[in-house]
């Protein structure tokens, strides 16, 4: 296996993007990788992406944007694990350069959530849990979550206070991404007192309906010295899977696929947990972030919350957990947010990331962790400066 | 110089609350109470319906107008629930207060702005000299599918202007429209309830279309918002208008009065017209007033009114706007309430 680098990176502003369309959002983002990576020609496209056939009506998505880049003929692909599937396009990319396959492979995300309603956008969503077990009883992923916060906060005596540090972290951290849906800061009480989506999640714990796109450029180490551009080592990555549904794990709120795709990046990378500078997980509810990194070994179990609510996961704090400002004031674009985990993690290592969210103290390694569904699949990469 | 001669305003006395529709729903009445500023909402009985509502708030308009009916030379109903699909509203109205039949009549509809559609075009023809008086009214008995968003705030109420050129109440220095093509909220041919685009009817449609609007006819009067006294704003539910409100740089004070969303609901075709009344009823001589309408699909009308001395013996010759809103109501269940409002079917 050839090791590999990303020597590009592309997002866009991330929201509500009424006036742009599918293919228009995925384009802005892909672009602007190209120019990063300062290559205007690709081997290979693999594009992540939940469902655009719900959301839009659209399939045949690698074939579209290939088109749509100005790259037709290139061998494109759609790959597909619910919220992780930027994480899995970033995997495959990765492979597809490693195998010696393709030199140059573009790894991309993209979603655009708001062109139906808010039903239609809950049941694309719920396409990520078990159809036959969860869906047809009506749970949603609020509802899923909500069942796992319940039983942690009951078995760890959580509080409402602790858990609500979480999404005031995040958009702290988001409030200095210029990219972020939401970039402005909220209160403890702001969380506390918004409207309960499924107790005891209330609106502010739980990530936006997002559009939004992102892309790196993947080469091998060897290609991206000769390129003179910065670049990032891969030097883990790691995909598992776990019950689809919930009601067959053995605890509710261990996430086993995490544990495992961690364990495996970290021992791909010859890494320890404590090895990690800054990290980038999966926040789609709070109560997810604390779960991730305890199944990840940044904490302890029964510790994540209040490890947050401690400071520990701040932009100073012992492990900065989501400077992007995560899903939950980023957005969450499903099939591009692990695209745009990898974009942050390579600006902090680069000592790119803008207005005062760069973490002091030059991050030397990195890891993403991009979750699908209550986390059925998991895929975790670890990133280091070259 | 062209203006209102006279104005009027209907409201249903019944009313249901938010907590009493979301207790049926199952739904957080506190939330819907605090994010969109609602607490009430009228309901018609079964025997009012759009021409009912028009034809009161047009005899009020009559009362304050003090002129022949048989003077007003069109008369204009705008409606997103008028209750016939062919035949208009108009001409039962227009038979109800006694001008016809030398008269031109039609019903107008654009979503929420049918009213001030009406208001528009009376100035224009009164302006030209085709009518001496012009009636327009702006009235519904608004829909919302149960269980929907819409049905903590759908509610009935009309509100009516005679335009004349002589002994103005308020006189419309400048008007402004602003229109796209924008399908934010619709109701199709044959369906009961009107559907909607969710967040999609808040920044690129509501916000975009009002502020559109407030530019529009800021620039074209030369205006500034402190030059107004009062403003009325489209309110499909109480939080819209304050938050356009504060984006265009208007004080609470400068809403408050034509800001009735949080205990009448959305009147849609009503909604600005009623708020306007209601504000008339409290203005004062040289007073100027912006009114801005809304109306899915998606446009806004703007009107600049400056009033006139005659508002202070105009103003008491009928009932006040705040009075139909805040006095002898009556409050139902929802099961009253769903039978009101033909949601039980039952078969023929």
């Amino acid at each position: 296996m050839r090791d590999v680098a990303v020597v590009g990176i592309g997002i866009m502003k991330w929201g509500e993007l009424w006036e742009k369309s599918f293919r228009d959002i995925f384009v802005e983002a892909a672009l602007n990788a190209l120019d990063d990576a300062g290559v205007d020609k690709i081997d290979s496209l693999i594009v992540g992406c939940m469902t655009g056939g719900l959301f839009v009506g659209q399939e045949h998505i690698g074939a579209l944007m290939a088109d749509y880049l100005g790259q037709k003929n290139i061998p494109a692909a759609h790959v597909e694990s619910a919220c992780a599937s930027g994480g899995l396009a970033f995997r495959q990319a990765m492979i597809e350069v490693a195998s010696g396959v393709s030199d140059i492979v573009m790894a991309s995300g993209v979603e655009k959530m708001t062109d139906t309603s808010g039903d239609g956008a809950t049941y694309a969503l719920a396409g990520a849990a078990d159809q036959e077990y969860e869906v047809f009883h009506g749970a949603t992923f609020p509802g899923l979550y909500a069942m796992m916060a319940r039983a942690y906060m009951d078995k760890y005596k959580i509080t409402r206070k602790q858990l609500s540090a979480i999404p005031v972290k995040a958009h702290k951290n988001g409030s200095m991404n210029p990219y972020a849906q939401y970039p402005f800061p909220i209160t403890l009480d702001a969380v506390a007192g918004g409207v309960k989506v499924a107790d005891p999640l209330h609106i502010l714990d739980c990530s936006p309906i997002t559009d939004g796109a992102a892309a790196c450029i993947l080469t091998t180490v060897e290609n991206a010295k000769k390129m003179k551009k910065p670049y990032v080592k891969i030097t883990g990555s790691a995909l598992a899977t776990d019950t689809i549904a919930l009601s067959q794990r053995e605890s509710l709120y261990w996430l086993k696929s995490s544990e495992v795709a961690g364990k495996k990046a970290l021992a791909m990378a010859g890494r320890k947990i404590s090895d990690i500078d800054v990290v980038e997980v999966h926040d789609c509810f709070s109560i997810a972030e604390a779960l991730v990194t305890e199944a990840l070994g940044f904490h302890k179990p029964g510790t994540g919350v209040k490890a947050a609510a401690a400071g520990e996961t701040a932009l100073d704090g012992k492990i900065p957990v989501n400077p992007s400002g995560g899903l939950k004031s980023k957005g969450h674009p499903v099939g591009a947010t692990g695209i745009g985990q990898v974009v942050e993690i390579v600006k902090q290592l680069r000592g790119d990331a803008e207005n005062g969210r760069q973490i002091k103290g030059s991050p030397k390694i990195g890891m993403t962790q991009n979750m699908g569904g209550s986390g059925a699949s998991a895929v975790v990469h670890i990133l280091e400066v070259a | 110089m062209v203006g209102i001669v006279g104005y009027g305003a209907h409201i249903p006395r019944h009313r249901i609350t938010v907590e009493e529709i979301a207790k049926v729903w199952g739904a957080d009445a506190p939330s819907y109470k605090k994010g969109l500023m609602l607490r009430e909402k009228s309901v018609p009985t079964p025997d009012v319906d759009t021409i009912t509502l028009s034809v009161s708030a047009a005899r009020n308009a009559l009362k304050r107008a003090l002129i022949n009916p048989r003077d007003i030379g069109a008369v204009y109903v705008g409606s997103e629930s008028h209750p016939y699909a062919v035949k208009p509203s108009g001409t039962t109205v227009a038979e109800a207060i006694g001008c016809v039949p030398d008269c031109h009549c039609a019903d107008f509809e654009f979503a929420c702005k049918a009213g001030s559609e009406a208001m528009f075009v009376t100035l224009g023809l009164v302006k030209s000299g085709y009518c001496k008086y012009a009636l327009a009214i702006g009235g519904d008995t608004s829909q919302g599918a149960p269980g929907d968003a819409l049905e903590y705030s759908a509610a009935a109420g009309a509100a009516a202007f005679i335009m004349g050129k002589k002994d103005l109440i308020a006189e419309c220095t400048a008007t402004f429209s602003f229109m796209t093509d924008t399908p934010d909220f619709w109701r199709r041919e044959h369906e009961f309830y009107p559907q909607h685009g969710g967040r999609f009817t808040g920044e690129p449609a509501y916000f975009r279309t009002v502020k559109g609007a407030a530019a529009g006819i800021l620039k074209k009067s030369g205006m500034k918002p402190e030059d107004f006294k009062y403003v009325i704003f489209h309110q499909p539910n109480g939080k819209f208008p304050q938050r356009v409100g504060k984006m265009l740089g208007f004080t609470p004070e400068q809403i408050e009065p034509g800001w009735l969303a949080p205990r009448l609901g959305n009147t849609y075709s009503g909604a600005s017209p009623i708020g306007l009344t209601s504000t008339l009823d409290i203005s004062k001589p040289g007073d100027m007033i912006l009114m801005i309408s809304y109306g899915s699909g998606a446009g806004s009308d703007a009107f600049v009114w400056k009033v006139t001395d005659r508002i202070n013996e105009a103003r008491d010759l009928a009932v006040h706007t705040t009075t139909l809103l805040d006095k002898n109501k009556t409050y139902v269940d929802y099961g009253t309430y769903a039978k009101y409002r033909h949601k039980i079917l039952k078969n023929k």
